[in-house]
This record gives C-alpha cells, sequence and structure tokens, in this order.
C-alpha cells in the first residue's frame, strides 16, 4: 500500500515542477544511477537469499554430522558415508521427478505405489526367467512408471483433477495392483538373479551402482531443467500458469511430461529399490512418499510454485539420507523417524515461505526508492 | 433480505427444479442397486437388522464425511484427518491405563482432537502462500508420528466394558452410533445451508478474494473449519476405537481416502463453493454398503482399496464434465443470464456497502 501511495505521488509531484525538472536534467542523472544502483543492490541480496539457503542447509549438513560424530565415532568412517551416500541414491533420483512437479504446483503422493508396482512386476519377471538381462528389467520398470506416470498426468493435465486426489487414487489403485499381481507373496532373494541384485549392490570402479545412477540422472538433469526450453517452460507454467499459456507454452503438454517424467523416475527407483534389497513384496515402498516430499521442500523447493534448484534437491536429500541413516546409530528409536520426518517437512516449507516474504519485501524496497 | 440475496448470487448457475438433484437421484439409484445386488449375494440380506446393524461398520469415518465436505467447499483438501484420529485414540487409551478416568479420557481425546484441527487452521492462515494440501500432508505425519512415538507398536486398550456401548450399542432396534450420526448430519446440514457461517463457507470457496474485498474474515472461516474438522476427528477416533476395543499407532490409516472419495463421489465439487449435504450423505451409505456386499463374496481389501481409487477419479472425472456444459449453456442463453447479472450488480453493491459499514 505504501509503496503504492510514492508512485502515485511520484509522477504528479513531478509534473508540478516540470520545468524545474528540466532544469534539472544533469542532476536527475546521477540519482536515476543511484536508484538503478540500489536496484541491483536489492537484487543480489534476493539473489543471495538463495544462496544462503544452501549455504545454511551445506552448514546444518556439517553441524549435524559434527554431532552424530560425537555421539558415535563410526559415523564418518569411510564404509558409512558410502552407506549412506548409496542409501541416499534412490531418494535423491525421486527428488528430481518430484521438485519438477512441485514446481508446478502439483504433488505426487502415488510415486512409492509406482515403485512397488514396477518392482513387484520386474522382479515376477525375473523370477520367471532368471537368463534376462539387468538392464532389459531396468526398461520394463521404467516402462510401468512411464504408464503409471502417464495416466496421472493425462488425469491432472487434461482432466483438470486436482493432482491430490488423482495420485490418492493411483495411489491406492497401483498399490492393489501390486498385491494382486504377486497374489500377496513376496519375491525373495533367492528368486532373484545374481545379475539383477547387481544391479543396485554391485560397484563399477569401486563406487556403487546406485551412485552412478544417481549422478548420471543428476548431470542430464540439471542440464535439461536449466539449459533446455522444455526445462525453462516448467518453471514458467509453475510461476505463473496463465502468463505462460498467454506466451504460447503448451501448458498442459509441460504437465503431462512431469508427471510422466515423475513416474519414469519412480520406476527406476522401484526397481533399484527391490534390487537393493532384493526382495520385492506388496507393502515395498509404503509411505515412501513422505520422504521424497520431505527432502524436496527441504532442498529450497517451493511449494507455490517456480522456485527450486537442483543444487536445493541434492542438499536436502543428502540431509533427509544423513537423518535418517544417523537416527538408528546414535540410539534413536525408529518410531521417532515419521515424527522427525513431518517435523522436517513443517519447518522447511515454513522457512520456504518466511525466507520468500523476506525476498518480497527487498524487491518492494527496490520498487520504492 | 441479505441472506436471500447472496444466495442468489452464489448458485447464479443452478438449475431449477428436479433437475437440481440429479446427482443424488443418481446416487440413490447406485445404492438401490447395491442393495439389490447385495440380496442375491446373500438370502439373509433383506431383513431390517442387517439393514440397521450394517451401518455400524463404516459409521464411525461417516462422521469425518460431514467436516470434509466443507473444507471442500471452501476449496481446500484435509489429508491429516485419520492422523488425527489415531492420535487421539492413542492419547484417550494412554492417558486410561495411566490412571484418568474414562470419561475425562473421552473428553480430553476430543480436546486434543480439535486442538489437532486447531493447529491445522492456524498453519493455514498464518502461512496463507502454502496450500492446505502441503500442510495437512506435513502435519498427518507429524500426528501419526506422534502416535508412534508415544506407543510404538504396542497397543493400548483394556477399556471399560461400558465403553464398547458407543459402537456396539442398540437403544430399542437401532444402533446408538447411527442415531449419533443422524443427529449429527442434522445439525451439519443445517450449519451449511441455514446459517451464516454455511452461506461464508460457500462464498469462500467460490472466490476467496472477493470475500475478503467484501468484509468478510475468510481466515476465521477457515479456522472454524478446522476446529469442527478436528472434533468431528474426535468423534471418529471414539467410536473407532470403542468398536476395535484397543488401539495401536496405526488405526485409521488411509482413512484420508475414503473419505474424500464419500465425499467427492457425493457430488461436492473439488474446484470448490458448490455441493450440497445430501450427496456425501448418500455416499456414505452406497459405498458402506457396497463394501459390505464385496466383502459377502469374500472380495479382498486390496480389491477395495482398487475399487475405491476407482470411484475416487471418476466421481471428479463425471463432475468435470457435467460442469462444463452447464457454464456453456449459461454464457450462450443470453436472457437467461441477463436478470442474474442485474441480480448480481445489486447484490455487490450490498456486499460494498456491507464493508464500508465494517471498514
Amino acid at each position: 500500500m505504501q509503496s503504492q501511495d510514492k508512485k502515485q505521488t511520484g509522477p504528479s509531484a513531478k509534473g508540478q515542477t516540470r520545468a524545474e525538472n528540466r532544469q534539472d536534467a544533469l542532476s536527475t542523472r546521477p540519482e536515476s544511477a543511484a536508484r538503478a544502483e540500489s536496484a541491483s543492490r536489492a537484487e543480489t541480496l534476493a539473489r543471495n537469499t538463495e544462496t544462503y539457503r544452501e549455504l545454511g542447509l551445506a552448514i546444518f549438513i556439517v553441524i549435524l554430522s559434527v554431532i552424530f560424530q560425537i555421539r558415535n565415532p563410526k559415523f564418518l568412517s569411510l564404509s558409512n558415508i558410502k552407506d549412506m551416500l548409496a542409501n541416499t541414491a534412490i531418494l535423491s533420483i525421486l527428488t528430481v521427478g518430484m521438485m519438477m512437479v512441485i514446481i508446478t504446483r502439483g504433488i505426487d503422493l502415488s510415486i512409492g505405489s509406482t515403485m512397488a508396482l514396477a518392482g513387484m512386476i520386474t522382479s515376477l519377471t525375473v523370477s520367471a526367467n532368471p537368463g534376462i538381462s539387468p538392464f532389459l528389467s531396468l526398461a520394463q520398470g521404467m516402462a510401468v512408471g512411464l504408464a503409471a506416470g502417464l495416466i496421472i498426468g493425462v488425469l491432472v493435465a487434461y482432466f483438470n483433477i486436482l493432482p491430490i486426489i488423482a495420485t490418492l487414487g493411483l495411489m491406492n489403485i497401483l498399490r492393489g495392483m501390486t498385491y494382486l499381481i504377486s497374489k500377496g507373496k513376496w519375491v525373495s532373494a533367492y528368486q532373484m538373479s545374481a545379475g539383477f541384485k547387481s544391479l543396485s549392490t554391485g560397484t563399477t570402479f569401486g563406487i556403487s551402482n546406485l551412485i552412478i545412477f544417481a549422478i548420471v540422472i543428476y548431470i542430464i538433469y540439471a542440464y535439461f531443467i536449466n539449459q533446455t526450453k522444455t526445462g525453462r517452460y516448467i518453471y514458467a507454467v509453475g510461476s505463473s500458469p496463465d502468463t505462460a499459456e498467454l506466451i504460447g507454452i503448451k501448458r498442459r503438454r509441460i504437465i503431462l511430461l512431469v508427471y510422466t517424467l515423475m513416474g519414469l523416475l519412480a520406476g527406476l527407483a522401484g526397481v533399484l529399490w527391490v534390487s537393493k534389497f532384493a526382495s520385492a513384496q506388496g507393502d515395498t515402498a509404503v509411505g515412501y512418499e513422505l520422504n521424497v516430499i520431505a527432502a524436496t521442500v527441504l532442498g529450497g523447493v517451493s511449494v507455490s510454485g517456480g522456485r527450486g534448484k537442483v543444487s536445493g534437491i541434492l542438499l536436502g536429500s543428502i540431509l533427509f539420507g544423513i537423518l535418517a541413516n544417523a537416527l538408528p546409530l546414535i540410539n534413536i528409536s525408529p518410531f521417532w523417524q515419521q515424527f522427525i520426518q513431518g517435523l522436517v517437512i513443517l519447518a522447511a516449507i515454513i522457512s520456504n515461505v518466511l525466507l520468500q516474504r523476506r525476498n518480497d519485501r527487498i524487491a518492494l524496497k527496490k520498487r520504492v526508492i | 433480505m441479505h441472506m436471500t440475496e447472496t444466495t442468489s448470487v452464489i448458485d447464479v448457475n443452478k438449475p431449477r427444479g428436479i433437475r437440481q438433484y440429479q446427482w443424488e437421484i443418481f446416487l440413490v439409484v447406485l445404492f438401490l442397486a447395491v442393495n439389490v445386488v447385495n440380496s442375491f449375494l446373500s438370502p439373509y440380506y433383506l431383513t431390517l437388522d442387517t439393514f440397521l446393524s450394517t451401518p455400524m461398520n463404516f459409521l464411525d469415518k461417516a462422521f469425518l464425511v460431514l467436516p470434509m465436505t466443507m473444507i471442500i467447499i471452501l476449496g481446500n483438501i484435509d489429508v491429516s484427518v485419520g492422523s488425527i484420529v489415531a492420535l487421539t485414540s492413542v492419547l484417550m487409551a494412554v492417558s486410561y491405563n495411566a490412571g484418568l478416568p474414562m470419561p475425562l479420557a473421552m473428553v480430553l481425546a476430543l480436546v486434543i482432537s480439535t486442538t489437532c484441527g486447531l493447529i491445522n487452521g492456524l498453519l493455514q492462515i498464518k502461512f496463507r502462500e502454502l496450500s492446505a494440501t502441503i500442510i495437512t500432508l506435513s502435519t498427518m505425519t507429524v500426528y501419526r508420528g506422534i502416535a508412534y512415538v508415544i506407543l510404538e507398536d504396542r497397543s493400548a486398550g483394556h477399556f471399560p466394558s461400558w465403553f464398547s456401548f458407543l459402537a456396539w450399542g442398540y437403544i430399542g432396534k437401532v444402533p446408538f452410533i447411527l442415531i449419533v450420526f443422524v443427529l449429527a448430519a442434522i445439525v451439519f446440514a443445517i450449519l451449511l445451508h441455514t446459517t451464516r457461517f454455511g452461506r461464508m463457507v460457500f462464498a469462500v470457496g467460490n472466490n476467496k478474494t472477493a470475500c475478503e474485498y467484501s468484509g468478510i474474515r475468510t481466515g476465521r472461516i477457515i479456522l472454524g473449519v478446522s476446529v469442527i474438522t478436528g472434533l468431528m476427528a474426535g468423534f471418529t477416533s471414539l467410536f473407532l476405537t470403542s468398536r476395535m476395543g484397543s488401539t495401536r499407532p496405526n488405526v485409521a490409516l488411509g482413512y484420508e481416502l475414503d473419505v474424500i472419495a464419500m465425499t467427492v463421489l457425493g457430488g461436492i465439487s473439488t474446484n470448490g463453493g458448490k455441493g450440497r449435504i445430501a450427496g456425501p450423505l448418500i455416499s456414505i451409505f452406497l459405498i458402506g454398503f457396497l463394501n459390505y456386499g464385496l466383502g459377502l463374496r469374500n472380495v479382498s481389501a486390496q480389491v477395495l482399496l482398487i475399487i475405491l481409487g476407482f470411484l475416487l477419479i471418476l466421481s471428479v472425472l463425471v463432475q468435470n464434465f457435467t460442469d462444463r456444459p452447464r457454464q456453456k449453456s449459461s454464457s450462450k442463453s443470453g436472457k437467461s443470464a441477463a436478470p442474474t447479472h442485474q441480480s448480481d450488480a445489486g447484490s455487490g453493491s450490498d456486499i460494498q456497502g456491507n464493508s464500508a459499514q465494517g471498514g
């Protein structure tokens, strides 16, 4: 309100003293330069808050690690760090998809079920034909995920169903299908081929395959979301759907794409999950969507859309991975996990809002001067 | 006077006469069909006793459908209701086992659940940038998390024997829970369709910004609905705990799906601002009896999940399709639209007058 008032009075005051202004044309030039300077300062400040946020996350990770290290000296051992990264890999792959979904102001609750279904179908196939190539299994799981994501995408983009309703429905349908397909039975380690299990548990050049999967996906994703037109369109659709449509972006296609990619990644993650734990069950990854959402919003992806960075979600998933790994190590009962996870989501979304408000205030200041 | 005018503004596009109740009639037909099929499945089905006692199996969650109707009319979604039920139930059992008299424990349960609702509401109005979805998603995790922290993987119970009356008791031939539910439904119908508060719920759901400019305290409405939701979650938890006789942190898991599915199937548009409470009331019994019938056929719980998921998505799909042509026809037929525009403008100034008084 205040800024508006000033804006309104500004030009009229100028109008009254137009003659004076013309005379002072020389003196206004440095004024405008000063204005530009302060504006750019406000801009950098605003940009800085984003960096601060990531710096904050990084510092928080360090502090947590130090505390955990003091409580349990095994925490920062090489093997535990390797374990931790490998355990975080699946989560971090999924946050990639969730980031895109949340940037477009959506949410996907179905990914836990998609993972279970993809994992179950591929492991059943593997147990029926042990000779099958692991990469074919991977492709199969991704196809299942792709199909699930496509359905959700069509429902959300073309039938205008709220993302939460569509994914809540699909979550239950897919979970039910997983039980039906498996007839309630598990596929256990002895039914899986060694090649299939080595997808996740094997190493390449001494690094766990899971970590390599995650790195490859992050490199592709960082290029996609930052450098390609379609990637930038995703942000555009998230920050202002109407404007995006006005400038000719096919909003519905972008939303369809986002959910399809989420499904694809969930399918991939499902295969990796089943291969890692060497067991496919009806209740694989129940509630895992909440971990993914938590890590994503922790990484600074704004649930009101249009904001989020690759480095942010990477830090977010690492922090979440550390929490999940360290709590058992320092003898906190696993029953605390859900509570802590909820608090993390709550704290993350609230701090995102507070930071955003601060940014907006800075932007407003820029306008006043 | 004022009330009737606001009504005419909100329901500008409403078709008159019997067409107005199309969806409810459709639900009733479905309900009858389900019952006909059920009666073929079991020769013992079609008796008054079955009819009266079957609702005991699903009425506990029906208490949540009533406030969920309000929430969805507001244009929000609440996925935390199941977790509130679980937390309340766990705390009631634990406090009773710790020596609190049962009636006090029950009151405590209602207080806790209402507090949970209040927290949801406060978060929503303090952080308006956040959608209700994400807020309730996080409180859902927190509430259920607290329940797990308290009870871990144990169960709690050993309630006094009279406590089971809530869920299993009869007054005459009618189950106690059915009587309480009918009373609650009447209260909600009055609250939603005849009071100022109810009209404001519709108004906020239609256009929140316009409401704010016209002097409605939207925050209070949202807070009020959240508190009511918490209270009803408390009732659900009382009846559910009584039905099961003991409690665990994982009770009422997935209730949000059941409740949202029942509400949406009842014809409450997820776009907000539209719907009548009669629809959800019918769909409670429709889904309840459907589940019962499928149970008679020994259909597994997993298939029920799939059916419920399909029902949820299908009912939203059908609504989105039936909503669209209505808007088109109203914009095409210029004659019928003209008077509504007039009334729109008239009450618009009325609202402005109100805000002038308020400000």
